[in-house]
């Protein structure tokens, strides 16, 4: 040991600026591992995100031509609840009058429908606040304090256009990319 | 442990001190694998291998874990989540071709290092329960390796998970209902594959449990070297830290460039394409062979075709079994009291042979189970036993060995300071030493 602090203090082998051709060795040779590690990393990471097969059902096709006014159908977008719901004029009406300035998320029903199909609300089934699926798409289920879903787990209201209105949800219930295909089609995702 | 020459852990920053008297996890490492650890200076690339072997284990282990997230252990799901890791995960296939390729390297290291161990006498006196425990990690290695070649649940997953269930089957009066027992059935199934995917699990950790109890049993006589001769005095040891925590991270760079070449080239030349076949418990696949890495002990199995006494069957695996549990008594074998190779010319000789011996072997292993590779087999499985029961026992008794070095600082010095010196100091110390 004492002979190699002495021998390390022998050979300085002080060049250019103190830097000595082993730093050099040795900053490269750590870095090198240092970026290789940090590559390894990404597979091992990128391993958790969805993987193929789960992404291949990322698009449904939705026939909607059964749905009459008035009512809702719940179906499966990427394992997740979605409401499709065929407005009344009276519901389009209800979710209009409202001043969507003052809503905690506002928007108004044309922002969240696409145009020549206002009646249409598409929205995920799945509770902005922690994830449960409201209810009022099924008949019969209690529809909350403004006629749209309710969320039964801590309470939050949703009106005709699904958005939020009182209770604990951050934000309206969410509108996943869509396009009709035809007039009874729709594709999601 | 380690010599009294040791440098000491002194924590400078007022952190480390007050995590030095509260859990002294950085002293740890220090005295293990840092400056605190003195090694003899003359060790060659051989000595790689320990170190190497535990990275193959921790890429196995990171590798394992993540293969686990997406793996189904059913009779029904395993083939087709095996597919799915390969076809949909994302970076799937490279996760388990590193897995499946890690776990060939795993055992080349293995193998370097165990021979290093034979050659430079690693087993002898202070060092035997250094090389027991060693033994007993390649036994776990050999379970751990064997029941994750089932998992796939291709046709040599199913079939060796039946011929390799069927060895405990020659076992006299109890054989059979330990077979049963082993696989929870009367064919491998469902059960079989639940409980080993539930053990391919948890034995790599005992196998890290083993490796600490390798390491702190190699700490206390401290590290072997080529030349056999104890450490005398510091100038016979160069801190572990950097010089071989250098010298091992050239050695990792070499590993990992030689696994890439076969993961992203030839990920499937170790691999057996029946494997890509799945499970049918109605067809046997044309030839059976295990994984490479078993070939030697395969050929052993294979080599005993007469029933003498007992039955053939169990003589084949008595004689498997054997011929690793033999190795647990090789200190007290070879008694000479040279540990190195190099300074024993006729061990030297018949180390060769015995290395050439377990290539033939493991080459027979490979093969199907016909003539020339049965009488080979036979042959080269009888000079296996007789280098460790005849040979060796004679050696130490009879062999005229070369004068060992006075101390490592002369051997490195004299003759060998070129290869051996670490770089500065070889060339500077003799004036002083």
């Amino acid at each position: 040991m004492a002979a190699v602090d002495l021998s390390e203090e022998a050979a300085p082998q002080a060049e250019q600026g103190g830097v000595r051709r082993r730093d050099f060795i040795n900053i490269a040779a750590v870095s090198f591992a240092g970026v290789g590690g940090a590559a390894l990393l990404v597979p091992l990471v990128t391993q958790m995100s969805p993987s193929a097969d789960v992404l291949a059902l990322a698009q449904i096709d939705v026939d909607i031509s059964a749905i009459e006014s008035g009512q809702a159908i719940k179906t499966i977008w990427r394992k997740q609840p979605i409401f499709i719901r065929n407005l009344t004029a009276a519901e389009q009406a209800a979710a209009n009058a409202v001043d969507a300035s003052g809503l905690r998320d506002p928007q108004t029903l044309a922002e969240r429908t696409k145009e020549g199909h206002r009646n249409w609300l598409i929205t995920l089934g799945v509770c902005t606040h922690l994830g449960c699926v409201p209810l009022g798409a099924a008949e019969g289920e209690q529809k909350g304090e403004y006629g749209g879903y309710f969320c039964p787990c801590h309470g939050s209201h949703y009106d005709t256009a699904a958005r939020i209105r009182k209770g604990p949800a951050p934000t309206n219930l969410e509108v996943p990319e869509y396009e009709f295909r035809t007039d009874t089609s729709v594709r999601i995702g | 442990m380690s010599f009294p020459w040791a440098e000491h852990y002194k924590p400078k920053h007022p952190f480390m001190r007050w995590m030095d008297d509260r859990l002294p996890l950085p002293r740890l490492v220090y005295n293990a694998v840092g400056k605190g650890y003195p090694v003899p200076r003359n060790l060659n690339h051989f000595w790689n291998f320990g170190v190497l072997a535990g990275l193959a284990l921790t890429l196995q282990i990171v590798t394992g874990i993540v293969l686990a997230m997406h793996y189904e252990p059913s009779a029904a799901g395993a083939f087709a989540s095996t597919e799915h890791i390969m076809r949909d995960v994302n970076g799937g296939w490279f996760l388990r071709y590193l897995h499946a390729n890690g776990a060939s390297f795993f055992f080349i290291v293995t193998y370097i290092h165990i021979f290093r161990g034979l050659y430079y006498g690693s087993y002898k006196p202070p060092r035997e329960m250094v090389w027991m425990l060693g033994l007993v990690i390649f036994l776990l290695m050999m379970a751990t390796a064997f029941m994750g070649y089932v998992l796939p649940w291709g046709q040599m997953s199913f079939w060796g998970a039946k011929v390799i269930t069927g060895l405990f089957g020659a076992i006299p009066l109890i054989g059979e209902p330990i077979q049963t027992w082993l696989i929870g059935g009367f064919a491998p199934d469902q059960a079989t594959l639940t409980r080993f995917f539930s053990l391919h699990y948890l034995l790599p950790f005992v196998i890290a449990g083993v490796i600490i109890l390798h390491i702190w049993a190699l700490h206390i006589p401290g590290s072997g070297n080529p030349t056999g001769v104890d450490v005398k005095s510091p100038q016979d040891t160069v801190p572990f830290h950097p010089y071989y925590t250098a010298k091992d991270g050239f050695g990792a760079g070499l590993f990992l460039l030689l696994l890439a070449v076969m993961v992203f080239f030839l990920p499937n030349y170790l691999a057996h394409a029946d494997n890509y076949i799945p499970a049918n418990n109605m067809a046997t696949p044309a030839e059976i062979v295990p994984e490479w890495y078993f070939w030697p002990f395969y050929a052993i199995l294979r080599a005993f075709t007469y029933d003498f006494i007992l039955p053939a069957k169990l003589w084949g695996v008595m004689a498997m079994f054997g011929s690793i549990l033999l190795l647990f008594f090789l200190p007290w074998l070879d008694k000479s009291p040279v540990r190195s190779g190099s300074y024993r010319p006729k061990f030297r000789m018949f180390f060769w042979i015995l290395v050439a011996d377990v290539l033939v072997l493991g080459y027979c292993g490979g093969k199907p189970a016909e003539e020339p590779f049965v009488m080979i087999s036979q042959v080269a499985t009888i000079y296996y036993f007789a280098h460790f029961l005849i040979i060796l026992p004679i050696l130490s008794w009879v062999e005229k060995t070369l004068p060992l070095p006075n101390s490592i600082s002369e051997s490195v010095l004299h003759g060998e300071a070129e290869e051996a010196a670490p770089a500065d100091i070889g060339l500077a110390k003799p004036a002083k030493a």
